[in-house]
């Protein structure tokens, strides 16, 4: 982050955070050790996932489950481990694949 | 047009509170603050003020709604006293360090224990390093007056930072005097429409207030807090000059009573100023060159200008209405004595006198011994006791 | 500094010594002068000694202490005469108002007082006939008006008929003033 460089009279007043969602730029996928892996044929899109999610990395495309952010899944495995049908399934993330720290 | 009347100090408050016409006011009661915002909530249920009026179950819930409405982006006030502003204590740094531009007026009375209700100003000097500008006053038209400047000084955009506005409990609180009244639509067109820069109900631009702040930008932002601060004696003297083309009254960083020419000076802070004047005159009737600087802003603490004042004085007694247990003196005389430490010329000997603790009276025969004692010590050239607890029952 | 003035109040609490030494001070001011009313403040226990006090200036007040020398005392209660110290701090030509049905000279020997001035005054009586309450403190102010000559009796009652009204129905308005009026004919001083 190019704010290192910052000094105390160039950062907002008060410690305000003068942007919306300026959270998502805080990627947190390489806190991951394992990922959730999707089986897109056994979903229902009932949602559970996303209702549990924690860091709301559950991505949703009109009305159903789309993806996984893994820019900002942090690999806890609430999802995994709520999923009724089973279709999400953790997997150690070596970053091989490409998918991991890529998101949607 | 101003017309003077007689007026307790909270009446006074009450008054300027009504003029001032904030969008909100939590408070909770506590004496001898309680006049303040009891008169205030009359103008709220009368409709003579647009106020939201928040009742809240204690002092620290007034302080947090009061800093929840600030950051929303109301003018928000509070008013209290003592216990009630001890409670505030964790939030206090919080509406400082949020650079929230709230103004109380806060009536000084003593800490408990044991328990009391009358004046001194422990409550306040324990307040001095949260980050909020102090403004101390003399009697209820200075409250008054200061008050009203409070808001500017407040909410100017090289300040932004909460103020408290003092004034001696029960003495100046509950005590009847004179003062001079502006008119409504003198002090409305004085303050102007606060117009916050950030602000959480400003949905087209949303923002976050009071998010984590390691030891990656906290030490930054509390930088920040004393550059604001640095910036703050320039302010106070700007919206006293704009002050005085409306009321004819003039207000500085401090009080220097018949100070130039004077060889012994007293320092003091509050009501006791007023009667200590009246021993200047009296003295220099007698042809003793004395003198006297009343403390106004305390937090920033004009060093510079205040050393500057005092320096080549043959003696020096700050009066302290507060104790600091450090054994080197009261708050004030601390402070003074750091700012005369890098001034110009010889060293001027300083001693203190902590006096009217929980509401001991001081009178005129202890503030002209306090006199005596300075000729004694620039004769002598010697300080026996460089503190003294002054009217204390030996 | 210019002529300062200071009256002290005894009285009970719930006697009205506070609410006389304001209406005195709110008078006073409205006259023109400055003032100062505050009163001493202990416990406010009902039929407790209180004190209270005023201040009147031509030029504006700056002192904040307690007053010590008061050249007129008011005793709203005569019984509390040995038990507050009256006299405490008076000068020699000191001027006191005393509620009670004994006279000036009695009144004087009671005090132990060799100069000075002394009133009487049996405001109880008054305020019974004219308020239907014991309550001395409004005819007391009339008496101070009488013979410490602050102000006229006509200026203090349009002064104080005001600050009345802001409290009173129209009936206890008229009553107090009637209380003041008659206090104001009534007050005995020495021969």
């Amino acid at each position: 982050m190019s704010a290192v460089e910052k000094g105390w009279k160039d950062v907002p007043r008060g410690g305000l955070i003068l942007e919306a969602g300026s959270a998502k730029k805080y990627e947190t996928g390489d806190w991951r050790t394992y990922k959730p892996v999707w089986d897109k044929e056994k979903c229902s899109n009932c949602m559970l996932c996303w209702i549990y999610c924690p860091d709301a990395s559950i991505l949703v495309k009109d009305g159903e489950m789309s993806g996984i952010d893994y820019k900002h899944c942090k690999g806890c495995g609430i999802c995994a481990h709520e999923c009724p049908r089973k279709c999400i399934e953790m997997v150690l993330d070596t970053g091989e694949n490409g998918e991991a720290g890529a998101g949607e | 047009m101003s017309k003077r009347v007689a007026i307790t100090g909270n009446e006074a408050l009450a008054e300027a509170m009504r003029q001032i016409n904030p969008d909100v006011v939590a408070a909770y009661p506590i004496t001898p603050a309680t006049e303040i915002v009891q008169i205030f909530a009359d103008s709220v249920s009368n409709g003579r003020v647009d106020t939201e009026f928040v009742t809240v179950e204690s002092e620290h819930s007034a302080m947090s709604a009061t800093i929840g409405a600030s950051a929303a982006g109301a003018r928000a006030m509070t008013a209290t006293s003592s216990q009630g502003l001890a409670l505030m204590w964790e939030m206090l740094y919080i509406a400082a360090g949020l650079r929230l531009p709230i103004v109380a007026p806060i009536v000084n009375r003593a800490l408990s224990a044991p328990i009391n209700i009358h004046c001194d100003h422990s409550d306040t000097m324990g307040a001095r390093d949260s980050g909020w500008i102090q403004i101390y006053s003399e009697d209820a038209q200075e409250a008054y007056d200061n008050l009203i400047q409070a808001i500017r000084i407040s909410e100017h955009p090289d300040v932004l930072l909460p103020t408290m506005v003092t004034m001696d409990g029960f003495i100046v609180s509950h005590g009847m005097g004179n003062a001079e009244l502006l008119a409504d639509d003198v002090v409305q067109k004085f303050i102007g429409e606060y117009e916050p820069e950030h602000y959480l109900l400003d949905v087209e631009n949303p923002i976050t207030v009071g998010a984590l702040d390691f030891a990656d930008w906290y030490f930054e932002h509390r930088r920040q807090l004393a550059d604001a601060h640095s910036k703050v004696q320039d302010v106070v003297l700007q919206v006293a000059k704009e002050f005085k083309e409306i009321s004819g009254r003039e207000y500085k960083l401090f009080d220097a009573y018949r100070l130039d020419d004077a060889e012994y000076a007293i320092v003091v802070i509050n009501s006791a100023a007023g009667t200590a004047k009246t021993v200047v005159d009296e003295l220099r009737e007698k042809g003793l060159k004395v003198g006297l600087l009343k403390i106004r802003l305390f937090r920033p603490f004009p060093h510079k200008e205040i050393a500057e004042a005092l320096s080549g004085k043959k003696a020096v007694a700050v009066l302290d209405r507060a104790d600091s247990l450090s054994l080197m003196g009261g708050p004030l005389y601390i402070d003074l004595r750091a700012a005369m430490y890098d001034s110009p010329g010889s060293r001027v000997p300083m001693v203190n006198y902590i006096y009217g603790l929980g509401g001991r009276d001081v009178n005129l025969e202890q503030i002209a011994g306090v006199y005596d004692d300075l000729m004694e010590i620039a004769k002598t050239g010697k300080i026996t006791q460089p503190v003294t607890y002054l009217g204390v029952r030996e | 500094m210019a002529e300062l003035l200071e009256i002290r109040w005894h009285g009970r609490g719930g006697q009205g010594a506070k609410t006389a030494a304001i209406l005195m001070g709110e008078a006073v001011s409205a006259s023109g002068k400055y003032i100062q009313a505050f009163p001493e403040y202990g416990p406010e226990r009902m039929g407790a000694p209180v004190l209270a006090f005023n201040r009147i200036s031509d030029e504006p007040i700056r002192l904040h202490c307690q007053v010590a020398n008061p050249a007129i005392v008011v005793v709203l209660d005569a019984t509390l005469i040995g038990k507050a110290d009256v006299t405490a701090g008076v000068p020699e030509d000191g001027l006191y108002i005393i509620n009670t049905n004994l006279s000036p000279s009695e009144m004087r020997e009671q005090l132990g007082l060799t100069g000075g001035k002394v009133y009487t005054l049996d405001a109880t009586q008054i305020s019974m006939e004219t308020i239907g309450r014991p309550i001395p403190n409004t005819p007391m102010m009339g008496a101070l008006i009488r013979t410490s000559g602050l102000l006229t009796i006509d200026e203090f009652i349009a002064n104080t008929r005001d600050r009345l009204e802001a409290k009173f129905r129209p009936d206890i308005v008229e009553k107090n003033i009637q209380a003041i009026e008659r206090a104001y004919q009534e007050v005995q001083g020495e021969e």
